[in-house]
């Protein structure tokens, strides 16, 4: 019983991860690119670890597995936010996929960042 | 929570909800919660508040069960769910792809800490991206995808307007529900 | 639970397959810095599936080692492009602080 939620959690983790790495290489910009990566990516690590948890179910290795979850949730959006940001002042936007674009206008006077 | 701190000088002071949080880490990653572990963390704890003094943040967090509850629950479904739809987006059954959209989103509540935890909970949510945030009013900037015509905008700001009602149940003080609520009126 | 890990090991040799041609096609170091950001994190699933798989837990220091310094690299990459001057084609993008 275990081991089948160990292998179900390994294989759903294993495939957020395929769709990361897919993602990355089919979307068309930057932008699309992000969101398949990180969310994708945190999902998919997320699940293997659930999964290691299950097999190795004793204080040590949950312990060492809830910091590494918890680093993985605080630092991702952080690296997706900064590296969005600098993605947009560098102008790597491509108008044509845009619909509304509200921070271009903002950005006009000087910043505040 | 004002009454938590400890101050030591004009810029220095000990925090116990930081000291906790510190010492927490410390413990879980020395792999098994002993006294030894707890000592040392307590001490080390205070000794990095010490050295390397942050700007206060102020009494911006309170942690309201219920709310926290749904927000929790919500945010789990949200990052299991947004692996679906990109998935199969990436797989090619996308066709053309969809337009997208870069809205600006201005927050009815001014805390840090709310958007610190709305940021974050965002970026788990499917199809959004934070691209920026000007801090002086509050406004959150979003790359929405397949946001392709004005209902879409205007359903993605609503969505993110809801997060921000859920966040601030969950996290809020007083005063962020009362922004909140007279924003509603 | 051979063939379930030989599956998982499948998947993410393929994920990590296609984190590298994004990485050697760019176009952007954004899109390569975003890029390893997700082999990393595809590597520490690895390092998990093969804690699973050898039945012993010593990979996981590694994977909590990992995750500390997993952001650093995309983080560093996104501050150095953004205080960089713009490019010559893309003269006007809002003044930076």
């Amino acid at each position: 019983m275990r081991t089948a939620f160990t292998a179900a959690f390994l294989l759903l983790g294993a495939g957020a991860s395929l769709s990361a790495g897919l993602g990355l290489l089919r979307l068309p910009d930057l932008f699309t690119r992000m969101h398949a990566a990180t969310k994708s990516q945190a999902v998919g690590l997320l699940l293997v670890l659930i999964g290691v948890g299950i097999r190795f179910p004793t204080i040590e290795v949950l312990t060492s597995l809830a910091l590494v979850a918890l680093l993985q949730i605080i630092t991702v959006p952080v690296a997706a936010h900064l590296v969005g940001r600098a993605a947009f002042r560098t102008g790597h936007v491509d108008r044509a996929l845009l619909h509304v674009d509200e921070l271009e206008r903002a950005l006009e006077p000087p910043g505040d960042g | 929570m004002r009454e938590f701190t400890v101050r030591a000088g004009r810029r220095r002071a000990i925090r116990l909800p930081a000291l906790v949080w510190l010492t927490v880490v410390w413990m879980l990653l020395w792999d098994r919660p002993t006294v030894g572990n707890l000592l040392s963390g307590l001490v080390l704890a205070v000794l990095l508040q010490l050295a390397f003094p942050l700007p206060p943040v102020g009494p911006q967090l309170r942690l309201r069960p219920l709310g926290l509850a749904a927000f929790a629950l919500r945010a789990a479904a949200d990052l299991l769910h947004s692996a679906g739809p990109l998935a199969w987006q990436a797989a090619g059954g996308r066709g053309r792809a969809k337009r997208n959209s870069v809205i600006a989103v201005p927050l009815r509540t001014r805390s840090d800490l709310i958007l610190t935890v709305m940021a974050i909970s965002l970026s788990a949510t499917p199809g959004t991206l934070v691209l920026d945030v000007r801090h002086s009013d509050a406004t959150l900037f979003l790359h929405v995808l397949g946001a392709a015509d004005d209902a879409a905008v205007a359903k993605a700001r609503r969505d993110v307007q809801a997060l921000e009602r859920r966040t601030v149940r969950a996290f809020g003080t007083r005063d962020d529900l009362r922004a909140l609520a007279e924003d509603r009126s | 639970m051979t063939v379930v890990l030989d599956a998982v090991t499948a998947m993410l040799f393929l994920a990590a397959a296609c984190t590298l041609v994004r990485i050697v096609r760019g176009p952007s170091m954004l899109d390569r810095a975003m890029a390893l950001d997700v082999l990393l994190a595809v590597i520490m699933a690895g390092l998990g599936a093969s804690a699973v798989a050898g039945g012993d837990t010593w990979v996981l220091p590694t994977l909590l080692a990992l995750s500390l310094v997993a952001f650093v690299g995309s983080v560093a990459v996104a501050r150095f492009l953004t205080h960089h001057v713009p490019r010559p084609d893309e003269p006007e993008q809002g003044a930076d602080a």
